[in-house]
């Protein structure tokens, strides 16, 4: 074979690999790219999906314009890996120069891409993670999704006033459960109840009969549950197996459990548990109602869950900001924007807290019941404007 | 090849001192390689951190390469190490809080690289008891606890919401980590290059000869002299350092450190990208690393939901179609090309 030709071919394979990796043609000045970083495959691939789909609605409903200007939404799978998601977040800052990043699927992913935000001046809104602390670990962090104690402490309040005196929690090892732990454990010791045991299953390969055998056990009044998204249905398999009504025990937890997108092949067990949280696909509101019908007839056989009007709302508050500034994606100025806003979303009235960038919410308590033979997360009592109650008592020290 | 240096006698000394130092010499794709590497850097800066993962990556593979291609022993639990150096190196940067000795990235490097050494020697001897399925299952096993133990020690680990407040100093006291991850990706490449050099040699090494005459037949190897266990317990600490340096990059480039290091799947990942790239050939590794990234890269983009298959496809079809890995095509290539036996 001759050398030369050789060697041509490959400067001319070299040459195509270069352009294969030169990054796209340069973007037109009236386009905002917003980078999505979600989960879309892994454990957690069913928060990105969920997400994803409601990012997709929300464009579909009210177009691609927002303060004069097209929104290019550019979604990253992150895997649910740290390290990946801080990279994304720094390359669609860098490379795309996207002016909002959003998604986090979980609390270390959104801590991971935090510095970027510090760093790059962008803001960052968090659509699913809910550890309290994330929006204290950069002053561009501003979260549409909720946090663990501020769906925790109604359900809290509501077995104390239910005389519930004796519990057990079981939650999942990690920041959000632990928030969980310390704030139902809080409110009950404040009102004189008993706290029998606190057990964390560990969050990855979950494995919930021992705990689940050693709250039976105890026997409390309640047994108070949280996992996260996606692991609800693995749960309450375990806890229909054993009977815990039999022994007088009740189940109750936070939403996460019984997740909307899980809860129709949870199986009649389920029936009248109570939880707590910021949305059901139950909720009886014009717009929820639109929301829910939309979004099952982009996705047929998904039912919207509490990670999609995170996601939803996020896009929402991303929009009403660009109108805000009238286009201008100046990092500060679009969280200055953002601070304080407020408006209906599908879960009910909610707002952006202008000194945690936390958001305001009302919390519901609901009972899983029967509707058209579908199971709904059917919601009886609600708790107005609720604020992370974390960051309340931060504030309320000072 | 390895019987040639097994049956040296002393006429053939000389004869076989001249072959291992033809087969040591550098050649040419190898230069073009790496000058093209460094290059990268200032070709496509805004690919930079891309290129940062693949060069840690490729160190990683390069130290189960050593472990698996030239000691032959099969690691699932490779990641252990990289955990451990990811941690070591994001503690030492969390204690420096940004500056003094600790928050020295090359300080950093030789800490973990140190540490996990230790680790692996004595990790080694457990490894070594056994067969190749024994040793699997307790390279997964002690991956495994490392994994557990850091979920456990949530005060010094930051258990599942990862390692805060990682915040390495200036590389060498002069250049700064960027957020385009320009100086990240030449810190990353840098480390890589002088560690495939000491590989390299080694590998070249009366101590490198004699892995691959185990490799080839342990018992054959023992009777001819050679301390089969010692050389092996030598290997298997080189790939822990190896990896801890790996791990560490991954904690100073991005400043975070999540359980994740430990999980199952950059164990798996990595013994991937090493059979991909082919094993036994250093060359492999990096290339593999380099391939595995892309791919991953360009399907990720354009597929989110479904990059999974298309990646797995084309594993599947390069291991069934291609022997050797994409080092088994090169080298054949680079044969054809100049007419000459034996691969780069």
């Amino acid at each position: 074979m001759n050398a030369k030709i050789t060697r041509r071919h490959t400067l001319a394979a070299l040459a195509l690999a270069a352009t294969a990796l030169s990054p796209f043609a340069a973007h037109a000045e009236d386009v905002v790219k917003v980078g999505v970083i979600l989960p879309m495959t892994g454990p957690s691939a069913s928060t990105g999906r969920e997400i994803a789909a409601a990012i997709k609605l929300f464009q579909e409903q009210k177009g691609d314009k927002a303060g004069g200007k097209k929104v290019e939404v550019i979604i990253k799978d992150d895997t649910g890996v740290a390290d990946i998601t801080k990279r994304l977040a720094q390359e669609l800052v860098v490379n795309d120069k996207a002016a909002v990043i959003a998604g986090f699927g979980l609390t270390p992913l959104a801590l991971a891409a935090a510095p970027i935000a510090t760093q790059a001046k962008v803001p960052a809104v968090v659509m699913a993670a809910g550890t309290a602390i994330i929006t204290e670990a950069s002053p561009y962090i501003v979260r549409t999704s909720f946090t663990l104690p501020q769906n925790t402490m109604p359900i809290a309040q509501w077995a104390v006033k239910n005389g519930i005196k004796k519990v057990v929690t079981l939650v999942s090892d990690y920041g959000p459960g632990i928030d969980a732990e310390k704030t139902f454990v809080a409110t009950i010791k404040e009102n004189g109840g008993q706290v029998l045991e606190s057990l964390r299953s560990p969050l990855k390969n979950p494995e919930f009969a021992p705990f689940l055998q050693k709250a039976k056990d105890l026997k409390p009044d309640a047994l108070f549950l949280f996992v996260p998204s996606g692991q609800g249905a693995a749960l309450m398999k375990q806890v229909s197996e054993r009977d815990f009504a039999k022994e007088g025990i009740k189940v109750i937890g936070t939403g996460d459990v019984t997740d909307d997108e899980q809860l129709n092949n949870m199986g009649d067990a389920v029936l009248g548990m109570i939880t707590s949280h910021n949305y059901s696909a139950d909720h009886d509101s014009p717009e929820n109602k639109a929301y829910v019908a939309a979004f099952e007839k982009a996705n047929p056989g998904l039912r919207p869950n509490f990670m999609s009007v995170g996601g939803y709302d996020g896009m929402a508050l991303i929009y009403a900001a660009l109108d805000k500034t009238k286009g201008d994606t100046d990092g500060t100025k679009l969280v200055e924007a953002m601070k304080g806003m407020s408006w209906t979303s599908p879960r009910g009235p909610i707002s952006i807290d202008p000194e945690t960038r936390d958001i305001i919410q009302n919390v519901y308590i609901r009972k899983v019941e029967k509707k058209n033979g579908q199971l709904y997360n059917v919601e009886f009592e609600t708790m107005a404007n609720i604020k992370d109650p974390f960051k309340a008592a931060k504030a309320a020290k000072k | 090849m390895i019987d040639t240096a097994i049956h040296a006698t002393k006429g053939g000394e000389s004869r076989a001192m001249a072959y291992f130092a033809e087969r040591a010499k550098w050649r040419w794709p190898e230069f073009a390689l790496w000058i093209g590497a460094f290059a990268l850097a200032f070709l496509f800066p805004s690919r930079a951190l891309l290129f940062n993962e693949v060069a840690i990556l490729a160190l990683f593979a390069l130290s189960l390469d050593i472990v698996l291609g030239y000691a032959g022993i099969v690691s699932l639990g490779h990641g252990a190490f990289f955990g451990l150096g990811a941690y070591v190196a994001g503690l030492l940067a969390k204690a420096g809080a940004g500056a003094g000795l600790f928050s020295d990235p090359t300080f950093g490097l030789l800490i973990s690289g140190i540490a996990c050494a230790v680790v692996g020697y004595i990790t080694s001897f457990l490894v070594l008891r056994g067969a190749d399925l024994t040793r699997l299952m307790v390279t997964l096993g002690v991956a495994l606890i490392f994994a557990e133990l850091a979920n456990r020690m949530a005060w010094l680990t930051g258990g599942a919401d990862g390692l805060q407040g990682v915040m390495p100093g200036k590389i060498l006291g002069i250049f700064e980590f960027d957020l385009y991850g320009r100086n990240a990706y030449l810190y990353s490449l840098t480390t890589l290059f002088l560690l495939f050099i000491v590989a390299r040699k080694v590998i070249n090494s009366p101590f490198g000869v004699s892995l691959r005459a185990i490799k080839g037949n342990a018992l054959r190897a023992g009777a001819v002299g050679i301390n089969v266990n010692r050389r092996l317990n030598g290997a298997y600490t080189i790939g822990a350092a190896y990896a801890g340096v790996a791990g560490a990059l991954l904690a100073q480039t991005t400043a975070f450190v999540s359980l994740d290091v430990l999980d199952f799947h950059r164990s798996a990942d990595v013994m991937l990208i090493v059979i991909f790239g082919g094993v036994g050939t250093l060359y492999g590794a990096i290339v593999g690393a380099a391939a595995f990234k892309m791919l991953y890269d360009l399907l990720a983009a354009a597929t989110p939901q479904y990059w999974q298959f298309w990646l797995g496809l084309i594993l599947v079809l390069l291991v069934l179609f291609v022997r050797g890995g994409v080092m088994g095509l090169v080298g054949g290539l680079y044969n054809r090309l100049t007419g000459k036996g034996g691969a780069a």
